[in-house]
């Protein structure tokens, strides 16, 4: 641990694609100078994209609309579930249909703030920019959109922000825009332009003189090993929550491609940035497997709320008004129940650690209708959050309508990723990064309805441009084998790797590694860090990892479906880097967005952000397994947005 | 909780399958079903033994990866995904058959994943509407009256899962396909693809083997997103015009 | 067009519904005219002539019958071969059942399915009793249909015959009416109830309107 927490600062990171000039002309301008291929020359290229979300599924489609042969791979056994669709919230667009002062600066400065000004301005500004033609484009598709009587497009406005911007298709935005991106890449797939290769997980990538060329993949069907090759590689495959055991991420959403690529030489920005939704379903046991997230816009409604002594264990309805404490409305008046993800997060875990949470182990706080039903009539209510609260009874066996929801938060999205320029290459030329797999748009902090946003855009419209520039310059590539001994070397380690982990025959399970590691990291990264907390983590994880190579047990062989291989696999590399996590943590003295240090914080409690030290982006580079990274910062320069220390009471 | 799981296995698409049975213990009523299965699978691997292989994702009831036919029901006895069935269904003591989606569309790969692979066709077959990125009209150009936004996004809602297939004692497509084909050819922006949408959809979903709708409405009970039967004669009534027009051309 | 309509599982569902549609209407009208058998022999005989004669004369001596002879039978082949091949479709699907077994998963298939063998064999008997009398329990006496109804429905199995024959026609007619309209697209939520009701309306008028006469003649009431 000593060696691995001395890391050394390397070379500033420098992003040289954005052009200079107006914030609002830089877009057009990087078009217009972005080289173009010739469309005749387009099927002669060869892209590979990994992932068929929001992000992979646009870029394919989009891709192969455009004339290129397109390659593409998903673990899971239909480009249609990759994990953008349980979104439920909806997307921002600044169109401002509802005359209430959007505008793209707005949402542009709306989203800079939001991420506690951890995020490169030309890049948000784009994303604003390009919002608005993103609900054209699936409205255009057929996305089932939620309308006014008059036939237009309804809004809402979403989780800390006063203008209603947010275009939503009941609590099922994300499905509805994956199945518009998802019918728009099938229509691909028939024509011929795009080879799916479903229930394939990739599990190296292929970089040669430098430059990304391909993957290597096993179908997970029958198990078989192989390599692909291109012009260039696209990751879309989603962020890296799972890190955490529980999070409200698919069961098989991983890490493996962006670690991997991140070894193969990505450098790995701001992984410390992660989300913790205030909205979750509690756990209810050791037995959970994963986190059911409540759509926000409950809280648009509902009124959160802990009893104000410690240790009441009375029912809900039993303990009266005055013995209630409506702790956001009491500390951010102004924003009340609507404080951004961070914050509201924060402040469920404080009264929950000063013992007045609710429910089983303490580990909840109220959502509570009682107001709004009182206030709208329960058919209103119904209406409008009908479909959460049927998911709450489910899950729960208790009645929303009766006594209050218990909510928590969970892991839910990462900020960090791999890090990409403006063009969202990587530092590996020719391998590219979209949507939650890239560092992105979103700073320290998300906020509501920004991730399909930044999703589409990047796969979409981003991408399809930057990428062209990428491959006019680089046009004739030798051609590439399996035979090259790069390749070979590669092939061959991916091989020894998943023999191993058949051949420790230990006594311990994947799951039994991955719980340990994510409770591990709950505790001392999640919603609050200490500098020793942090210090634990990182001398125990090499130890956990240690114990893994020596105790894994993975039934079967690798020439065959095996699921417990796929998670081995997978926690092979939330194991590393869950240690670069911390270490991203640790370095990061300041409190920011999703990332509070409780050593930095204001004298009232607030998070106190450390703009002279760390306003920078963090970009890391890989150097071997467990040995300390290379730290690369990227310099953020707010000329349009100025930082100020967020307020939001 | 004490049960005994009768479990459909089968090494790979080839082998022969069987039942088999375990017994699990110290189950929660508040554990969602794949849980339990977890909880066997790690039993079955600390014993050396192969896990149950199942499909999964989400575990939110969207993904429509989940597809287990327990005790003879697609999804269980509650009327949502596996994924949010919740052993609180069942008793202490009980028996549980689990076989995976039956249909000869449905390939079995290993246990009880199926291949599922034929929706996907379906879809490309027609399940879409053309509108190259870029070349979208402003949104607000075309309204879309509620009622009709309202209606597709009812039969938008599907997940693809298969129950409907699962369920259906001719192993037809009919509920899937007529999902998506009123979804888009209720809308504006579907118009254009109307009649080439159904006759190819259908056309792909016979050719991909699946039974015809004898209305046993099988379908209809055991999808977890309450997509009606109804959708079936819209899509009848879409196939039998785009027929009538196309004879006309 | 009629290929493609042969060749989708949809469009031979549609044939079936539109046979079948046919094959109901004609029944509809030969269970009010089985009806004129409670106003005595006269009548009923006078009817049976007239049937030869309509049409008359534009149309020569029972040139109309054979028409709409021809259009029954190519609605009879029509119907049974599409049911046949979307069976056979059906259950080439499906090929391996649950281990767990469910009773009402079929129910309505199942009725279809034995129901039409059931009254496809019935109508072979019907035809060869009443319409050529080869296997006709009495003398069969052309021309006479009154008393030939009589002689049939004086034999018990006669009776059983065509009372368990019209007992699968109403749970065929009761599925199949419905099941038409959703095929040719004529169902919706709101028409559901009223398409429900017609079917069993039609189902139970027609099942009763038939097992009528051989009640009638069980019960001396024709004789």
């Amino acid at each position: 641990m000593s060696t691995y927490a001395n890391y050394p600062t390397g070379e500033p990171v420098v992003d040289t694609k954005a052009p200079e000039g107006p914030v609002g002309e830089r877009w057009d301008k990087r078009r217009f100078e972005a080289k173009l291929v010739n469309p005749a020359n387009r099927r002669k290229h060869t892209v590979i994209v990994v992932g068929t979300g929001l992000a992979g599924g646009s870029a394919g489609a989009t891709l192969a609309e455009q004339g290129y042969h397109v390659v593409q791979f998903c673990y899971q056994d239909s480009p249609r579930r990759a994990h953008s669709i349980a979104a439920q919230g909806g997307i921002n667009a600044a169109k401002n249909y509802r005359n209430d002062g959007d505008s793209v600066h707005r949402l542009f400065y709306d989203t800079v703030k939001g991420g506690d000004f951890r995020a490169r301005e030309s890049n948000v500004h784009r994303l604003a920019q390009i919002s608005v033609e993103i609900i054209d484009q699936c409205v255009a598709q057929g996305v089932p959109f939620a309308r006014e009587y008059g036939g237009l497009l309804d809004t809402r406005s979403f989780g800390g922000v006063q203008v209603s911007r947010t275009f939503y298709a009941r609590g099922q935005t994300g499905q509805q825009l994956l199945l518009g991106a998802y019918q728009a890449l099938s229509r691909q797939i028939a024509a011929g332009n795009v080879e799916m290769h479903p229930r394939t997980e990739m599990l190296d990538l292929i970089v040669v003189d430098g430059k990304a060329r391909g993957i290597v993949a096993r179908d997970l069907v029958t198990g078989r090993v192989d390599t692909y090759f291109a012009d260039a590689v696209v990751l879309a495959s989603g962020g890296y929550g799972n890190v955490f055991y529980l999070s409200t991420n698919a069961m098989n959403s991983n890490a493996t491609a962006i670690w991997r690529a991140h070894r193969r030489g990505a450098y790995f920005a701001n992984p410390c940035f992660t989300q913790i939704h205030p909205t979750c379903i509690p756990r209810t046991g050791d037995h959970q497997s994963k986190l059911t997230l409540m759509s926000e816009s409950l809280r648009n409604d509902g009124r959160i709320w802990v009893p104000k002594a410690k240790g009441d264990d009375r029912p809900a309805n039993r303990i009266p008004e005055d013995e209630r404490d409506y702790y956001l409305e009491r500390i951010y008046p102004s924003f009340g129940n609507l404080v951004p993800r961070d914050i509201a997060s924060r402040a469920a875990k404080n009264v929950c650690d000063e013992g007045r949470g609710v429910g089983p182990g303490g580990q909840g706080v109220y959502l509570d209708f009682a107001d709004a039903i009182e206030r709208m009539g329960r058919k209103a209510v119904e209406a409008k959050y009908g479909n959460l609260f049927d998911m709450y009874q489910r899950i729960t066996d208790e009645d929303p309508y009766q006594v209050p929801m218990r909510i928590y938060p969970a892991v839910h999205y990462t900020m960090g990723g791999l890090w990409v320029d403006y063009d969202l290459q990587t530092t590996v030329p020719g391998l590219f990064a979209i949507g939650e797999a890239n560092f992105s748009d979103h700073g320290a902090n998300r906020l509501g309805a920004s991730a399909l946003m930044q999703g589409l855009a990047d796969g979409y419209f981003v991408l399809p441009a930057t990428i062209n520039d990428y491959l006019a310059r680089h046009p004739h590539h030798d051609e590439i084998d399996a035979e090259h001994p790069v390749v070979q070397e590669v092939l061959a380690e991916t091989g020894d790797r998943l023999n191993l982990l058949l051949a420790v025959d230990g006594d311990r399970t994947p799951d039994s590694f991955h719980r340990e590691v994510g409770e591990l990291m709950w505790e001392f990264c999640g919603m609050a860090r200490t500098d020793s907390g942090l210090r634990k983590a990182l001398e125990r994880i090499p130890q956990i990892r240690e114990e893994f190579w020596r105790r894994i047990k993975v039934p079967g062989t690798g020439e065959e479906f095996n699921q417990s291989l796929e998670k081995a696999n997978r926690v092979v590399d939330y194991l590393e880097l869950a240690e670069l996590m911390c270490l991203d943590a640790l370095h990061r003295a300041e409190s920011c967005g999703g990332h509070f240090r409780e050593e930095s914080q204001t004298p009232d409690g607030e998070a106190a952000r450390r703009d002279d030290e760390f306003g920078y982006a963090a970009a890391w580079e890989f150097t071997g397994t467990g040995d300390a990274p290379v730290l690369h910062k990227e310099d953020l320069v707010f000329e349009y947005v100025h930082p100020t220390q967020r307020s939001y009471a | 909780m004490k049960l005994t799981l009768r479990v459909w296995r089968q090494k790979n698409a080839d082998a022969e399958g069987a039942m088999s049975t375990y017994q699990v213990d110290r189950i929660s009523s508040d554990m969602s079903f794949l849980e339990m299965l977890d909880t066997l699978n790690e039993e079955l691997i600390l014993n050396g033994e192969d896990p149950v292989a199942f499909d999964h994702d989400c575990r939110e009831g969207i993904c429509g990866a989940c597809s287990l036919v327990i005790n003879g029901d697609a999804h269980g006895p509650e009327r949502t995904t596996t994924c949010q069935l919740h052993m609180r269904s069942f008793e202490d003591g009980d028996t549980i058959d689990i076989e995976p989606w039956r249909a000869s569309a449905f390939p079995v790969i290993k246990d009880l994943v199926v291949d599922r692979s034929a929706f996907d066709r379906i879809i490309q077959a027609g399940g879409y509407v053309t509108a190259p990125t870029g070349a979208a009209p402003e949104a607000h150009a075309t309204p879309v009256p509620k009622p009709d936004a309202d209606f597709a996004f009812e039969h938008a809602e599907c997940i693809g899962c298969g129950a409907c297939v699962a369920a259906c004692p001719n192993g037809a497509a009919m509920l899937f396909t007529s999902a998506k084909v009123n979804h888009l050819n209720v809308l504006p922006q579907g118009a254009p693809e109307r009649e080439t949408r159904v006759l190819d959809m259908v056309g792909q979903m016979d050719a991909e083997g699946f039974g015809g709708c004898t209305l046993a409405g099988e379908c209809a009970t055991a999808c977890p997103k309450g997509i009606p039967l109804v959708s079936i004669t819209g899509m009848n009534k879409e196939w039998l015009r785009a027929t009538r027009k196309a004879g006309k051309r | 067009m009629a290929r493609t309509v042969w060749d989708s599982s949809v469009g031979k569902k549609t044939v079936m519904a539109v046979s079948g549609l046919i094959m109901l209407l004609y029944l509809v009208v030969h269970m009010i005219g089985n009806l004129k058998i409670f106003f005595g022999a006269g009548e009923f005989n006078h009817y049976a002539h007239w049937l030869r004669t309509v049409g008359e004369p534009f149309m020569h001596y029972e040139w109309t019958l054979w028409l709409v002879r021809i259009v029954l039978v190519l609605a009879v082949v029509a119907h049974a071969t599409s049911a046949y091949q979307l069976s056979r479709r059906d259950i080439k699907a499906r090929p391996d059942k649950y281990v767990h077994k469910k009773p009402r998963a079929s129910y309505a298939t199942r009725t279809m399915r034995w129901g039409g063998i059931i009254l496809a064999l019935f109508i072979v008997w019907h035809i060869l009793d009443l319409t050529t009398g080869t296997v006709h329990s009495g003398g069969f006496q052309e021309g006479h249909p009154y008393q030939n109804v009589v002689d049939t429905f004086s034999t018990w199995y006669g009776n059983v015959i065509y009372v368990v024959a019209m007992l699968a026609l109403g749970l065929h007619v009761r599925h199949g009416f419905w099941s038409a309209a959703q095929t040719l697209g004529v169902g919706s939520r709101a028409r559901d109830r009223a398409l429900k009701t017609v079917a069993n309306v039609l189902a139970l008028l027609l099942t009763a309107g038939f097992i009528a006469v051989p009640v009638g003649v069980m019960t001396g009431v024709v004789s």
